[in-house]
């Protein structure tokens, strides 16, 4: 029984224009098993998953269920052959009831029998052991409760293969239980569950086997039991535990007395990072490194004041200061380039001079605006110290590529001439060239005395650029390397054993 | 020459609302050839290009409001008439209660209607910014609550506003050849230009409109700029509320401004800009406000019957959206692509020139229908 096979995809291959998404994988699933599917961004997890559930169609390759060769054309094709999908993003209607929730859309009936469809909920919801009752509806339920639902409905299809995207990321640790129950209930009735989460915990505590995925490529499928944390992280890394490449050690800050730019104590956000202690030092490269999800992001949004600070205190060149607002920390020489750009860091109508200029304008001042002649000075400098290249400085950010539209970010905030940067992954999605040029420029602000914070999905571009190492885990920090301790193999163990 | 074509594509924008005009313009020609003749009656310039400058003052200064409520709110606020009254029934109780009238009367009164459509903006701005309310929702409180609060504040009917500043305001200064309402038009204008280039207003404004995370990011408070932009619309309405107030020499709390930002919001639409926020153009709102009078004064001197004037505007303005929409846009550059192609073919003497160009469209033309 365990070892019936209910999924088999073979030698996927799948393309988007300019990214070979996924090349030859195989992914196989069993009756009743929680399978995690791993993987760093960009790692073909989501697309393995859309072919499945027939968002995409795939290039190349067969995929066959219950041994039949089945072709999906439409998300519906997969919904009548038992695929149930959950996202991340709970995709239901909060105003309406729970039972309207589990069953709308679903039968061609003009008419609803609301008596008997209350029923039906109510029963499935006892099976299921969720604590909701039929007739409230869903925005009164907690997010955890909403997420169940959403499995109940696609349970209720007769699923027979549930595919869970993330579904744990916005939930605490009860709630995670609560899911974790459900999911072990479906299990033992003989759904396959593909698991889908950044939280390397979660993975051990909950599934039977890890399928690994890396740049499209499959990596291997393992065992849960038999794969120990350090071996998956450097298998989602893509680096070997032996493989000690010959790293070129960053010197030893020069200063003997290292004076301390920005210190905060017992930090917290309402993005949901535990208070956390940091320093950083003039002239100082530092990175966070973690996992996705891990919490870096969100502890240097807490620096900048992107989210609501909740706590803590911070220190500015020794001296307390009060950051609540992004404009306070612009204030006090902090800039941050954010990590997504495309929803917070450009304003995409706007001409690349008012992109560039904009930082640096409002710290000014709204009635000190700069002169248009000025603005385009100052934009033109940028644009040749950079290297931008755009057709005019009246074009719109939103046609650039993206390594310009991030080299613009760089010099909006370069523009202001902060003391401290946080490079929120500068490099994403940009070509190879220009990530060098992005590390040779951070080096090179840092030598002339700026702090800079530089957070990479890539470890090795982190190792060649930071100076110190503050290593997170489920949004905790877990520990700091510099100097010589820090190396890949070092900061994986501390991922893999951290917090424990 | 590259500075005169950077120059042109900043302007392009206003290739729409200004050809729309245009045409407006060209019809009105057909019709009578005297259309832009001027004549001079007591030392007064009236014609029909006065006129169209007299008719559409109060919504010129209104759609200049609403462009930027829209493109830092992304949406609309149809409450603008309402707080006209209100605030133009203070100016006038004001005046009536102040005995003998002044220039400083007439002066304190509209500053105090000014007050008064600041805290009306403020008011929206609020339930918009800090409470989240759509903003068309949240000025329909004062779009149905508005007019009543005027009729509250007259006491009676139309309150008569008789004085002889009053009607200086409403129609001519003597000695000036230039209506009043129209100068007083052209300095809220310039004021507004003022405003713009003294400040960050249209950087904010835009950057809040388009992406308000990045927005804040940059340290710029969105809520700040949307209730910024209430504010301003605000006083937008007291100056309109002022100008129609003084036209009519009465304050009727029913009709006054009546149904007026159905025209100011269709001025926004017309100048370009979208009803969805971001980057906008004031003079491009300027030319549709202007554009909407002389089609009202089209229609009514193409002797359309005035009870259906409202049906034939509808349908010219369905076909102005359709051809300005975004589908059709894209369907005429392709077209245009095509026209290119084919005229580069036959230049160069290629046989197959002709044939392919009519191929290759109808087949693009049978996926339509498809």
């Amino acid at each position: 029984m365990q070892t019936e096979i209910i999924l088999k995809m073979e030698g996927i291959c799948k393309s988007f224009p300019g990214v070979r998404a996924l090349h030859n994988v195989d992914f196989v699933l069993r009756k009743g098993e929680i399978h995690a599917l791993m993987g760093e961004n960009g790692a073909g997890k989501s697309t393995l998953t859309k072919i499945l559930n027939g968002v995409y169609e795939k290039d190349a390759g067969r995929i066959m269920i219950e041994g039949r060769p089945v072709h999906f054309k439409s998300p519906q094709d997969a919904q009548n052959m038992g695929i149930g999908t959950v996202f991340q993003e709970i995709a239901l209607c909060p105003n309406l009831t729970v039972a309207e929730n589990m069953f709308i859309g679903r039968s061609r009936d003009v008419f609803v029998n609301w008596k008997q469809m209350n029923e039906k909920a109510a029963a499935m919801l006892r099976s299921l052991g969720i604590p909701a009752s039929p007739t409230q509806e869903l925005a009164s339920c907690s997010i955890a409760v909403q997420q169940m639902i959403a499995i109940a409905r696609a349970v209720d299809m007769d699923c027979k293969i549930l595919i869970l995207d993330e579904p744990t990321s916005s939930l605490d640790e009860d709630e995670v239980q609560k899911l974790f129950a459900l999911m072990r209930e479906l299990k033992a009735r003989g759904v396959g569950i593909i698991f889908i989460t950044h939280f390397l915990d979660q993975v051990y505590a909950i599934s039977d086997r890890i399928t690994v995925l890396r740049n499209g490529e499959l990596i291997g499928e393992y065992l849960t039991a038999e794969l120990p944390q350090i071996e998956l992280v450097a298998k989602m890394m893509g680096k070997a535990l032996s493989d000690v490449s010959a790293m070129k050690k960053q010197e030893p800050s020069k200063s003997d007395k290292r004076v301390p730019v920005f210190a905060a104590k017992e930090l917290s956000s309402a993005a949901g990072v535990k208070p956390f202690d940091f320093t950083i030092h003039k002239g100082e490269v530092n990175g966070f490194a973690g996992l996705l999800g891990s919490g870096r992001s969100e502890s240097v949004r807490a620096i900048f004041a992107a989210d609501k600070i909740t706590g803590g205190e911070v220190k500015i060149n020794g001296k307390r200061v009060k950051i609540r607002t992004p404009l306070h920390a612009m204030k006090h020489g902090i800039g941050y380039l954010p990590e997504d750009r495309k929803s917070e860091g450009i304003i995409d109508e706007l001409s690349v001079r008012d992109n560039i200029i904009l930082a640096l304008q409002v710290m000014k001042g709204f009635f000190k605006p700069l002169a248009r002649k000025q603005a385009e000075e100052f934009a033109n400098q940028y644009i040749k110290l950079l290297d931008i290249k755009t057709p005019s400085l009246d074009t719109p950010i939103k046609s650039l590529s993206g390594g310009n539209q991030q080299k613009v970010i760089l010099a909006r905030w370069l523009l202001t001439h902060p003391m401290y940067l946080i490079l929120d992954e500068p490099t994403r999605g940009i070509d190879v060239g220009t990530k060098v040029e992005i590390q040779k420029l951070v080096l090179k602000l840092a030598a002339d005395g700026m702090s800079l914070t530089f957070i990479s999905s890539e470890i090795d571009e982190m190792l060649r650029v930071c100076s110190r190492l503050i290593v997170m885990k489920d949004r905790e920090i877990v520990g700091e390397l510099s100097g010589e301790n820090m190396t890949e193999q070092n900061v994986m163990h501390m991922i893999a054993q951290g917090g424990k | 020459m590259p500075r005169f074509k950077a120059r042109f594509d900043r302007l392009s924008h206003l290739f729409f609302p200004l050809s729309v005009l245009v045409i407006l313009l060209i019809i009105n020609l057909l019709k009578g050839a005297d259309y832009f003749k001027i004549t001079m009656v007591n030392g007064v310039l009236y014609g029909n290009i006065p006129n169209i400058l007299y008719g559409a003052s109060e919504l010129v200064i209104l759609s200049i409001g609403m462009t930027l409520v829209t493109a830092a709110a992304r949406g609309q606020d149809i409450s603008i008439g309402e707080s006209g009254a209100i605030s133009s029934a203070i100016f006038v109780q004001y005046v009536l209660n102040a005995g003998e009238v002044t220039i400083w009367t007439i002066l304190v009164g509209f500053l105090i209607s000014c007050v008064a459509g600041l805290v009306i903006g403020a008011f929206n701005g609020t339930l918009v910014s800090f409470f989240n309310v759509q903003p068309m929702v949240a000025t329909l409180i004062l779009f149905l609550g508005g007019r009543s609060i005027a009729f509250i504040i007259d006491g009676k009917v139309s309150p008569i506003l008789a004085n002889p500043i009053s009607n200086k305001i409403g129609t001519v200064i003597p000695g000036v050849p230039i209506q009043t309402p129209i100068i007083l038009t052209a300095v809220f204008i310039a004021l507004v230009a003022v405003v713009l280039k003294t400040t960050n207003l249209r950087l904010y404004v835009e950057a809040v409109g388009i992406n308000p995370n990045a927005a804040r990011l940059n340290g710029i408070n969105p809520k700040k700029v949307i209730f910024l932009t209430f504010l301003l619309m605000g006083v937008c309405s007291a100056v309109a509320g002022f100008i129609a107030v003084n036209k009519v020499g009465r304050h009727d709390s029913v009709n006054l401004l009546k149904f007026i930002m159905m025209d100011a919001i269709l001025a926004v639409a017309l100048g370009g800009n979208s009803l969805s926020g971001g980057k906008f153009s004031i003079t491009g709102s300027i030319i549709g406000a202007y554009t909407i009078e002389v089609l009202n004064r089209t229609l009514l001197r193409l002797e359309v019957n005035p009870e259906a004037i409202k049906a034939f505007k509808a349908v010219f303005i369905i076909i102005l959206m359709i051809v300005a929409s975004p589908v059709v846009r894209v369907y005429a550059r392709k077209c245009l692509g095509k026209v290119k192609t084919f005229v580069a073919g036959n230049a160069i003497g290629k046989p197959g020139g002709l044939n392919q160009a009519v191929i290759s469209s109808m087949d693009s033309s049978a996926k339509k229908e498809e």
